[in-house]
């Protein structure tokens, strides 16, 4: 696999403010890359600065082997930009405005055609094609936006927060598309919905003040999690002292947590000594006391109590729960 | 240069796909045929040549140029889209030249729609149509001047109305470079020089000079370099304040 895309020690200072502080990002083809951070933490900085928007104060972009410093032109070719906020010109049509953007990057005659159709027909924009941008609703601005990114097929996708504003529809949409074109592209995309990560992402980095905290696989992230490999079983009130009690004597569960939940259910989670698998066990321990048990899975780790751990400390959640 | 055109094409539409075009055509018709009948006495002057239309178009450029040249890059910089543009493969020069050959293109057609006055000049009497030639084209590189200073100014605030109301101050300066309302500012305290070089950036000279229907280089030169020199400073200053 090729590296398309290669930041080396990324730094950008506005004024005193150190807003991306030495950031390395290495994305190959087929890779689709979430970028994650809590708002100001840098991530719209340093993607203004790989499609060479910005000028980095020091650190290297190379993007599909051309330097973005030194050869922006042929490195902005190679990119489709999503900007944040979907930003398009207001009086123009979606029709026009992709016909725009057609022309600046030099595709003509039937390629323009066929790359126009193409990208309105992955967009779904048939509809509202002839219709001014500024009458469109937030959804149908957005997948304007997309559509002009992916317009010449590139083969780096940049998308600041690309389901942002969108229905939960329309995200399913954009992130079935995302997984489709994920194949052939190196494939950024920027958002603060931990669901987005583990339903589109083959690579998670979290940043904050301008610094990388965390890069790894979704699987990697969730394994940070407290809760990651405890178990969720949901049984009677009447019951569950003496479940917790019985629970509470295996030596693989290093604590448990309860919550009620409606009809007279408790939830607990049983947390692992070092994350290490407790299923068996607690099967086990069902079937010996013969308990009636209404719900019962296997955590696969909480991405927001990561994101939360990583981005400002560890919080002390399960102590918060038990009382 | 094929992006160029693209940007060009695209601003120029832009013009007509807002009332903007059709107000500032209409005002400028209005008054220009106002400035000329009226104040210039066009009739009772007796005599065949569009001095009294020409001689006022300074001072309507002054008012009516930085209208059309403050939404070229604030507006790009409040909607956001200087970021899409500047991602886009096409260099800063590029945009910048295009966008301003686009507002030039478009005095251009307000200026040409003006072509009832020759007509009725050459209907009246026998003009020296060169020299009203040499008019126009004097008319037009002054808008050019005008609307590089303008467009400059627009890359600097994202706001319209700002860019609108500075452009039209230093316009006002330019035009009145060759006059003590501005030398004064500037005999008390600086050599005779710089006074000198001051007074030789005034609008109104050189354009009075062309409307005589003698086109010296000097004058073409005048307004070709400052047309450069402001642009360049437009691209200097997308650049210095893209990001903000």
């Amino acid at each position: 696999m090729d590296k398309l895309i290669e930041v080396k020690g990324l730094v950008k200072h506005f004024g005193a403010l150190v807003a991306v502080d030495g950031i390395d990002l290495d994305v190959r083809r087929g890779e689709v890359l979430g970028f994650l951070g809590p708002n100001g933490a840098g991530k719209s900085t340093t993607m203004k600065m790989i499609t060479g928007f910005l000028a980095p104060s020091a650190g290297s972009i190379n993007v599909c082997g051309h330097d973005v410093l030194s050869d922006p032109i042929a490195a902005k070719k190679c990119i489709g930009y999503l900007p944040e906020g979907a930003p398009a010109y207001a009086e123009m049509t979606p029709q026009s405005f992709l016909e725009f953007i057609a022309d600046i990057r030099g595709l003509t005659g039937k390629v323009k055609t066929d790359a126009i159709a193409r990208a309105v027909e992955q967009i779904n924009l048939e509809g509202v094609l002839r219709q001014p941008i500024e009458t469109l609703s937030k959804g149908y601005k957005r997948r304007v936006g997309l559509a002009q990114a992916i317009l010449h097929d590139p083969q780096v996708l940049i998308l600041d927060e690309p389901t942002d504003g969108l229905d939960p529809n329309q995200k399913h949409e954009v992130r079935a598309l995302i997984k489709n074109m994920a194949e052939q592209k190196a494939i950024v995309i920027s958002t603060h919905i931990l669901e987005e990560v583990d339903a589109v992402c083959s690579k998670a980095t979290i940043i904050a003040k301008g610094r990388v905290l965390f890069s790894g696989t979704p699987m990697e992230l969730a394994e940070h999690s407290h809760y990651y490999n405890a178990v969720t079983l949901t049984v009677s009130s009447d019951a569950h002292v003496a479940i917790e009690q019985k629970l509470s004597a295996l030596s693989s569960i290093a604590n448990l947590e309860s919550a009620k939940v409606q009809n007279g259910l408790i939830r607990i989670t049983a947390i692992p000594v070092s994350k290490e698998p407790i299923v068996g066990a607690i099967q086990n321990c069902i079937h010996e006391n013969n308990w009636q048990v209404a719900e019962l899975f296997v955590e696969p780790g909480r991405l927001d109590e990561v994101f939360r751990n990583i981005t400002i400390g560890p919080q002390h959640s399960s102590e918060e729960a038990r009382s | 240069m094929n992006r160029t055109m693209t940007i060009l094409k695209r601003e120029l539409r832009a013009y007509f796909a807002t009332p903007v075009a059709y107000v500032f055509i209409v005002i400028f018709l209005l008054m220009t045929g106002v400035f000329t009948f009226y104040l210039g006495g066009l009739y009772e002057r007796n005599q065949a040549d569009l001095e009294p239309f020409f001689r006022f178009h300074p001072w309507l450029y002054m008012l009516l140029i930085p209208a059309i040249s403050m939404r070229l890059w604030s507006e790009e910089r409040k909607a956001g889209t200087l970021e899409l543009l500047m991602t886009l493969p096409i260099s800063l020069v590029e945009a910048v030249v295009g966008k301003f050959l686009a507002a030039w293109c478009f005095t251009a057609i307000a200026l040409a729609l003006t072509f009832p006055v020759w007509l009725t000049i050459n209907y009246l009497g026998d003009p020296d149509n060169t020299v009203i030639a040499a008019g126009y084209l004097g008319s037009l590189l002054l808008a050019g001047g005008c609307l590089a200073i303008g467009s400059c100014i627009s890359a600097m605030t994202k706001n319209q109305v700002v860019a609108f109301v500075i452009s039209f101050v230093i316009c006002f300066a330019f035009n009145l470079s060759g006059f003590p309302i501005v030398l004064d500012l500037f005999s008390v305290w600086a050599p005779q020089a710089i006074v000198d070089v001051i007074s030789s950036f005034s609008f109104l000279t050189h354009f009075e000079s062309i409307l005589k229907g003698v086109i010296d280089l000097r004058d073409i030169i005048f307004f070709a370099s400052l047309i450069v020199f402001w642009l360049y400073a437009n691209v200097l200053t997308i650049e210095a304040k893209k990001g903000s």
